[in-house]
């Protein structure tokens, strides 16, 4: 038995599903949402990566390391965002963002 | 032997990924995190994919993680309260992680090779990388820098505050002050005093 890209598809799969639950589940720690968010493109990334290395092309991989970028650009402004809303009400929950009524 | 590699790193990063989501403690979780990253830069390394595989450990454990655990640290929030009542959702949150798994695995079953091939035409992988990013992929490097440069920018926008009451350097008013100004020059006669 080899390793295969089904593998990695399945353990993408379920990263993915995790990181979906995480969103669910926690509904009053923004902080646990955007690390559930940080989880869900992991597995983007590493199904991106399995597919370029099985597939032998390389694009797959510059594509992953853009996805890393905005990952990263996603988890500064997220937390600079939180760290004002927190000024702001002194309150993480996700139930206490509600002044928009949307 | 790979394949058992794979199903120990893979059984660990599921694993983390779980406390990740689970975790009473928002600093417990931002540490699983940082261990589902390391395995799957593991992971990555097991396919020969490692210069993506040192960017997930450069990237994210070296700046997101510390970022989350910085601001963790930094708000002063009562995270006993905050975990109260999310046992209600879990039932819920699993039925459609359950669903959603279901439905990934069925469309899973894709018909590609099983050749390895992580750096096409190049001796190692950040050669294989290197070779087309600055070529073919030039436009999308620079447009990933702008995006770094935006997100930089509005982060430090947004956190940073005036406060009117701390002191600050005022440069031009120091390069403008003149001797005369700060200083005088007395004659004192001897014990008199000034």
């Amino acid at each position: 038995m080899e390793l295969t890209l089904n593998h990695y598809l399945l353990l993408s799969a379920f990263l993915f599903t995790v990181g979906v639950v995480g969103i669910f589940v926690n509904r009053k720690n923004i902080i646990v949402i955007l690390m559930a968010i940080e989880l869900i493109l992991l597995s983007v990334n590493i199904n991106l990566v399995a597919f370029s290395v099985f597939s032998g092309t390389i694009t797959g991989q510059i594509f992953a390391m853009l996805v890393l970028t905005v990952a990263a650009a996603e988890a500064a402004v997220g937390l600079a965002i939180l760290v004002v809303f927190f000024r702001l009400r002194g309150d993480i929950s996700v139930d206490a963002i509600d002044m928009m009524k949307g | 032997m790979e394949v058992i590699a794979f199903w120990i790193l893979a059984v660990i990063v599921g694993a983390a990924a779980v406390f990740v989501i689970a975790a009473r403690n928002p600093v417990h979780s931002v540490l699983w995190l940082i261990l589902s990253f390391f395995t799957s830069a593991a992971l990555l390394v097991l396919i020969g994919a490692e210069f993506l595989a040192m960017l997930l450990v450069v990237v994210y454990v070296g700046a997101v993680a510390v970022l989350f655990l910085f601001v963790v640290m930094m708000l002063d929030v009562d995270f006993v309260e905050l975990k109260q009542g999310t046992l209600q959702y879990w039932p819920f949150a699993v039925l459609i992680g359950l669903a959603f798994f279901a439905e990934i695995v069925m469309v899973r079953t894709v018909g590609v090779g099983t050749r390895l091939e992580p750096s096409p035409g190049a001796d190692s992988n950040a050669e294989a990388i290197g070779q087309v990013m600055y070529t073919d992929y030039l436009l999308l490097f620079q447009v990933a820098g702008i995006i770094l440069l935006v997100a930089m920018i509005g982060a430090i926008v947004l956190t940073l505050r005036h406060r009117p009451y701390a002191k600050r350097q005022n440069i031009a008013r120091q390069t403008a002050r003149r001797r005369a100004d700060a200083t005088e020059l007395v004659d004192v006669t001897p014990g008199k005093g000034i």
